[in-house]
């Protein structure tokens, strides 16, 4: 791969990505407040949906949250609480293989049942064809890092990886060499992570910004809304 | 601002308190987002419309406009209040209608003009160096180039062309048809004026401006009851919905208010609420059957067996055991039952002849005017023969004297004698036959083994008359002893006691209906037993369910006679409720001149839809019903030979029915042809068809020069709903692919007609053009040759009324029509416009030759009182008018009918307006709405008079000239209508003189009608609109022979099929099951089942069949419904694809299995489009069909009769009828559902796929 083109792609492209996620996903929330869904097909069909639904939102989410520690958390941080490279990759070997199957197993259902089952096939827009089968890829390239990191037990790779995420939030403009050298697939996977953000703000991805964790600590049953004495009274005073 | 920015206050307190000990919490969270919810409903405007689905409903609804668009309805809430003790009429509404404007916007709205690009591309290649007619010519003289886009009706294949381009297609065409073949083959199909009088208007009066030929529906429906003009000579009249609160005994008879009249059936659960009882007659248990205290459920057909039973009993028991005083009173003034019927000789019995006539007696009974349609009666005060006043002899001819006073000719007082039972009454007891049909074959029909001459014994008396001494009976005497009563006269064929098996008792009566005697005793008793203590308050609402078989007179008449006998109609919460479709044009007398031209030329041309289809489609070549399976046996000596279409021939040949087209010859050269033998065209006519010079084309429907050849179908669904036959309509109207399964006469070998002209080779594709103006794609569109985009009903602006409520409402334009869209209105004019430019090169002023049938309600109807004779065999002489059918010379001015189209002509000013026997002076009107819609200013031939250019103007003409929304005009029926009963009835309006409705004060609310002589009933403070009230409380006849409620039918042709009086008469054999079964489902498990139509549920015939918001509701596509025992037998299970067929053709649809079902029936809910989710059919190789692709219309001679008071044509009034019922159809799973969804592959291909 030439200079260029890996400055382009990793150096240049998470920033493209980044600013479309963020600015997309406000946008959108603003505009098209009505089109903020999670675009749900248990109604049309619940076959597949639960066991598929469960493992793939399980497993995705212990990846991703392993994925923002285990990449933005600072490398000193680690060395500080004596958590060797070596554990640390051996860790993310072992939790996100277990979480990655499980993920792959439920993304392969919802899969299937997104392209062979009629109605839901029926119902489906394209973007929601086109993400599951990016993210189900985005799985098995992750799956398909493990052989090559059991190669590298000692995690020296991961740290490159570190330092180039890192090095993206700190606006380090050679953060792209680090990985200049990684194993192609770790590169297929890093560029089709960024296309996923990008894709983010155009999907039905958004509901992950609208889970009601609130309801987990909100006080009551029954909310009532007080008249919103800032707003400027349109309401015409009676007669 | 920003609904991100608003989120982002993370640092300030939400909740700002809690209450419920903590259950609860008040926050003050953003609540914008609640203005979504509130712009949900907000609109800029509401506008007053209807829906024109033929819906009886006539709701008014408010139309939500916001941003241009319509966006939803509501049900108007502002009907002129009733009584204080009466409902109100709101709320009027349902799912379908709140359900329309989804149609605007849809994928089905038709939005441009479209063409068939195959036509288009001829048509654009013939007009490059052709004029517009040379164009039509070329391709319609070229078979090849006809055939081109003939055979592929109904299979795709539309372009976008422009309105200019389109209505110079069809101006070419009519023009050049008018030409070459007569204006007569340019035909319209338009139903219920009532759903849109504009609208209809529009195409009715391009057509008769034309001599085009307007068709009936009415009767085509099956709506019509034939019933009701035997009886009362009206069409159709009933009490409003209103009425039905008034009532204190309700039977709903093969009606399902619920589900057909829905905003109306709030007023039964009302009455129920007050204490009326209510029986529900229904083999399956309808959504009605829960208005029931008792529900009876025959098996379906057979009500003129339950009714007749029925009958019994309350004769029994209050006209013979018991005379109760109202009842005998009501019979002896109201109905024909005193007057005296003539036995004749026959198999060694009498047989009930004609009623007798002061003509008969050799002193005329002094009677000078018509005394052969004065009916004679015997005076109980001195038991002198007399002539009362009222028969129809009174009604023309002389004045003053036609009323139901109780007086003679010569204005003595009388008092009529009912029975001649009394011992010093009669002179002999007679031997009467009368006919039992209730013994005939059918195999899905039980019978009883009765004979079928059942012969009963009657009082008579011997009377002189001018031929010899004569045996006559009373009609009271012979109609209880058709009842089968026993009055002690010992004849061993009537009944003492209710228990025994004899045609017509409660215990025969179980035997063929399935309902237990004792059920059949205690409704007629209680019905009655109302009646007597209310004075007639015992009402029966009945419809399609009982209308629509082929004997439906009877199972009508049995019903009515209930009524009579108990002296109901006319009464206030009494009477005959017949709702079947909305035919209640309230303000007809001003409508007719605008729709069919009469303001310029009169007679217009109006057809019998049914006897034309019947022809034209040829579904007569394929007849298996045969005259002596409806022969009575008792019918008098005649020939009573031939097939069914030789009926309705001899019927247009003696001026009984109407014809269309008319003659062989170009009516346009007739009257040529005429003047240069230096005839009178009249004398012309009759002298040519005498010596075949002339020929009518009736007698040879199948010669290409008797073809319809233009028709223009619009507010209709011609091919998806109501085309009974609908397969052949496709073959032999059509010429495109169809799935008829059977085969002809010829093929068949069978009896053919002896009238009818027969070719080996039946015509495939009469018609040269089809054009069809909808605002959805509606199978008819499928099929047409040219779609014109119309506007909806929320688009244009028209009046609206109905029979179940008094008021008259408009629709409105909420909206300007979308895309190309144009009202009706303008449709038609920019085709007058068109056609006044193209038509010039052929068509100049001419001359046109019209036959016009004997029509009702005009002295005519006085053309043959006493016998039938045929011209054509030589009995008698052709005599238009009398024995032959009238002929009239409309003169067309063809190069100025757009300028007559847009004006009001000059004949409203000279020979005024009327209708139903009566007219009126109108100058005053047309001056009015000369002020009101400007006159016309342009040179020419309209110079001067009103002008009528918008559909606001038309509404306006309708609305001045009737008597319903103009009071003066309502005087001046009233004062015309008082000459000739020499009563005064203009007390009925002049409190109303000086109002005036006009369409902006509809627009603003509906109105109601002003009282008017057009109709029976009247609107007033006290007693809500009822059939027959001015009849009973005016002492106005009814237009019928005798004046009165005619229970005796003594036409000769009525006493030949048996029908003299009303009799059991089980379904008929249609016979196309035999003829597929065992080829078609040979070994597959099937069912034989009876096809039954009704109304249903998520639709207004058609109308919403296709309808998301309703297909949602009822399984997305035609639906059949069954009976869980049924379905075993045939393997199928529920929500299964069924194939339904016979030797018509073959539906395909999923089946619902249901409880409800009653055994034997399958339901498939009438008017279901093919045009949404239906698959192919194995059997036909074709798209599975509509409801009407496994029935064919029959016709019945007893509709064809005419020339004799009541029984003579009127438009919609009489006629036959396209019955459907007796239908028959085998039911087997389908094996594969093909949606046949490739592209075309040719006509051959289709049909290859057929076999």
């Amino acid at each position: 791969m030439t200079g260029f083109l890996n400055t382009l792609l990793f150096g240049i492209y998470p920033y493209i990505a980044l600013v479309i996620l963020v600015l997309g996903t406000v946008v959108r929330y603003d505009r098209e407040p009505y089109t903020w869904r999670s675009g749900s097909s248990q109604l049309l069909r619940r076959k597949q949906l639960v066991w598929g639904s469960v493992l793939f939102h399980v497993g995705v989410l212990v990846i991703f949250f392993g994925h923002l520690i285990g990449l933005l958390t600072p490398i000193a941080v680690f060395d500080a609480i004596g958590v060797s490279h070596g554990a640390k990759q051996l860790l993310a070997i072992i939790a996100g293989g277990v979480a990655g199957i499980m993920a792959i197993v439920g993304a392969t259902m919802l899969v299937h049942r997104r392209l062979f089952d009629a109605r839901v096939r029926a119902a489906s827009s394209s973007s929601d064809t086109l993400i599951i089968l990016l993210l189900w890829i985005q799985l098995a390239l992750g799956l398909a890092t493990i052989p090559i990191s059991m190669q590298h037990l000692d995690g020296h790779e991961m740290v490159k990886f570190m330092s180039w995420a890192q090095g993206i939030f700190t606006f380090n403009s050679a953060a792209s060499v680090y990985v200049a050298d990684a194993s192609p697939i770790f590169k297929t996977h890093l560029f089709l992570g960024l296309t996923i953000l990008l894709l983010f703000p155009f999907t039905r991805l958004v509901h992950m910004l609208s889970v009601p964790l609130r309801y987990f600590w909100r006080p009551g049953y029954q909310v009532v809304r007080e008249r919103n004495h800032r707003a400027p009274r349109r309401r015409l005073t009676a007669e | 601002m920003s609904h991100l920015l608003d989120r982002l206050n993370f640092l300030s307190r939400k909740n700002t308190g809690t209450f419920s000990g903590g259950h609860g919490v008040t926050t003050n969270e953003s609540r914008d987002w609640e203005d979504a919810y509130r712009k949900r409903w907000q609109h800029d405007k509401i506008v007053r419309s209807t829906h024109g689905a033929n819906c009886t409903g006539s709701c008014s609804w408010k139309i939500y406009v916001k941003g241009g668009i319509v966006t939803w309805e509501t049900q108007q809430t502002d009907y002129p209040r009733t009584r204080p003790d009466l409902p109100n009429h709101e709320p009027r509404g349902c799912s379908r209608g709140a359900s329309y404007s989804w149609y605007m916007y849809s994928a089905n709205r038709v939005k441009y003009p479209l063409i068939r690009s195959r036509l288009l591309r001829l048509w654009r290649a013939e007009r490059t160096v052709k004029t517009p007619i040379g164009a039509w010519a070329a391709i319609q003289e070229d078979p090849v180039k006809r055939a081109e886009y003939i055979r592929v009706r109904g299979l795709g294949g539309f372009v976008r062309a422009s309105w200019d381009e389109v209505n110079e297609i069809i101006a070419a065409a009519n023009a050049y048809t008018a030409r070459k073949w007569g204006p007569d083959r340019v035909i319209g199909f338009s139903p219920i004026p009532a759903m849109s009088m504009v609208s209809y208007a529009a195409g009715s009066r391009y057509l008769s401006l034309l001599g085009g030929v307007c068709m009936s529906f009415y009767d085509w429906y099956c709506d019509l009851p034939p019933a009701s003009p035997m009886t009362w000579g009206e069409q159709t009249d009933v009490p409003e919905s209103a009425d039905w609160y008034n009532s204190g005994f309700l039977i709903l008879w093969g009606s399902n208010v619920p589900q057909t009249r829905t905003p109306d059936a709030h007023f039964y659960t009302e009455v129920r609420y007050k204490g009326a009882k209510s029986v529900v007659v229904s083999p399956d248990y309808s959504e009605a059957a829960k208005f029931s205290d008792m529900w009876l459920h025959p098996k379906q057909g057979t009500d003129a067996a339950l009714a007749m039973a029925m009958g019994h009993v309350i004769l029994r028991e209050f006209h013979l055991d018991r005379q109760a005083e109202y009842f005998e009173d009501y019979c002896r003034r109201y109905t024909d039952m005193p007057m005296l019927v003539r036995l004749v000789r026959k198999d060694g019995h009498y047989v009930p002849d004609r009623q007798i006539r002061a003509s008969d007696f050799k002193d005329k009974l002094g009677e000078k005017n018509n005394p052969e349609w004065k009916t004679v009666a015997i005076d109980r005060n001195t038991g002198k023969l007399v002539a009362p006043q009222g028969s129809v002899g009174f009604r023309w001819g002389e004045q003053g004297k036609w009323n139901l006073e109780q007086k003679d000719g010569k204005g003595r007082d009388i008092d009529l004698e009912m029975s001649l039972i009394m011992d010093d009454a009669h002179d002999e007891v007679a031997p009467v036959a009368f006919p039992y049909f209730g013994n005939r074959e059918h195999d899905h029909f039980q019978g009883t083994d009765h004979d079928s001459v059942l012969v009963r014994s009657v009082p008579a008396k011997k009377v002189k008359l001018a031929d010899g001494e004569a045996l006559v009976a009373t009609v009271f005497d012979l109609f209880v002893a058709n009842y089968g009563l026993d009055r002690g006269l010992e004849d061993g064929t009537t009944a003492r006691s209710f228990d025994e098996n004899l045609p017509y008792t409660p215990a025969w009566a179980e035997k063929i209906t399935g309902v237990p005697k004792d059920q059949i005793i205690t409704v007629a008793r209680e019905f009655a037993r109302n009646a007597e203590k209310t004075h007639g308050r015992s009402m029966v609402i009945l419809g399609a369910g009982l209308n629509h078989w082929y004997h439906m007179d009877m199972n009508y008449r049995g019903i009515i006679n209930l009524l009579v006998m108990c002296g109901c109609i006319g009464q206030s919460g009494g009477g005959w409720s017949h709702y079947v479709g909305q035919e209640k044009l309230r303000p007809q007398t001003g409508w007719l001149p605008l729709a069919f031209a009469l303001d310029w030329s009169r007679p217009p041309r109006q057809m019998n839809s049914t006897s034309f289809f019947y022809a034209h489609t040829d579904q007569w070549r394929y007849e298996t019903l045969k005259v002596d399976e409806i022969l009575s046996p008792t019918a008098p000596e005649g020939p009573w030979d031939g097939t069914l279409i030789d009926y309705n021939i001899r019927a247009e040949r003696m001026g009984w029915l109407p014809s269309a087209p008319q003659l062989k010859t170009n009516p346009l050269e007739v009257a040529k042809a005429a003047a240069e033998a230096k005839k009178e065209p009249k004398d012309y006519v009759a002298e040519q068809l005498k010596s075949g010079g002339l020929q009518m084309s009736c007698e040879d429907p199948d010669d290409e020069a008797n073809w319809p050849r233009n028709l223009f179908v619009w507010r209709s669904n011609l091919l998806g709903s109501s085309g009974k036959g609908h397969e052949y309509f496709l073959k032999h109207l059509l010429g495109t692919s169809h799935g008829l399964l059977g085969r002809d006469l010829g093929e068949e070998g069978r009896e053919r007609a002896r009238e009818a002209a027969w070719h080996d080779e039946a015509p495939d594709g009469k018609l040269d053009l089809l054009v069809t103006l909808d605002f959805r794609m509606s199978t008819t569109c499928v099929y047409s040759d040219i779609v014109l985009p119309t506007a909806t009903w929320y688009e244009k602006n028209d009046l609206n009324t109905s029979d179940m409520h008094p008021f008259i409402h408009p629709l409105t334009g909420a909206a300007d029509p979308a895309w190309e869209a144009r009202s009706d209105w303008e449709i038609f004019k920019g085709i007058a416009r068109k056609f006044s430019e193209v038509a010039p090169e052929i068509l100049g002023v001419e001359k046109d030759v019209v036959l016009v049938p004997i029509l009702h309600d005009t002295p005519g109807e006085l053309a043959q009182p006493l016998d039938v004779k045929d011209w054509k065999k030589g009995e008698i002489d052709p005599l238009p008018g009398k024995t032959m059918p009238a002929v009239a010379v409309v003169e067309r001015d063809y190069p100025n009918l757009y300028k007559r189209f847009t004006a009001l002509g000059p004949l409203m000013d000279t020979l005024g307006n009327g209708g139903k026997g009566i007219s009126w002076n109108t100058e005053h009107e047309v001056d009015l709405l000369g002020r009101l819609n400007g006159l016309v200013t342009e040179e020419g031939a309209t110079k001067g008079r009103p002008r009528i250019e918008t559909d606001v103007d038309a509404a306006e003409v309708i609305l001045s000239l009737a008597p319903e929304t103009n009071g003066e005009v309502a005087v001046k029926a009233w004062e015309a209508l008082s000459k000739n009963t020499g009563r005064d009835h203009t007390h009925l309006a002049i409190p109303k003189e000086d109002e005036k409705i006009r369409f902006r004060d509809v627009v603003a609310q509906p109105r109601k009608i002003i009282s008017s002589p057009t109709w029976s009933g009247i609107e007033s403070e006290k007693v809500c609109y009822n059939a027959g009230y001015t009849n009973v409380h005016e002492l106005i006849p009814w237009r019928t022979l005798t004046g009165r409620q005619q229970l005796y039918q003594d036409h000769l042709w009525m006493r030949a099929f048996g029908e003299g009086f009303c009799v059991y008469r089980p379904p008929i054999d249609t016979k196309t099951i035999n003829p597929v079964i065992e080829a078609k489902s040979g070994g597959r498990p099937s069912v034989v089942l009876n096809f039954i139509t009704p109304h249903q549920k998520w639709g207004i015939h058609s109308t919403y069949s296709d309808n998301l918001m309703m297909l949602t509701l009822n399984r997305g596509g035609p639906v059949v419904w069954i009976s869980e025992t049924d379905a075993k037998t045939a393997s199928i299970v529920d929500n299964d694809w069924v194939e339904v067929f016979n030797a018509n053709g073959a539906i395909v649809a999923r089946a619902v299995v249901s409880q409800r079902m009653k055994e034997g029936t399958i339901y498939m809910y009438h008017a279901q489009e093919k045009i949404v989710n239906t698959p192919g059919s194995q059997i036909t190789g074709q798209r599975g069909g509509i409801h009407n692709s496994v029935t064919r219309a029959i016709t019945k001679p007893t509709h064809m009769i005419g020339g004799y008071a009541q029984q003579s044509y009127g438009f919609n009034y009489y006629g036959t009828v396209g019955s459907n019922r007796d239908e028959f159809v085998v039911v087997h799973k389908l094996d594969k559902v093909d949606w046949m969804e490739g592209p075309y592959r040719g006509h051959a291909g289709q049909k290859e796929a057929a076999e």
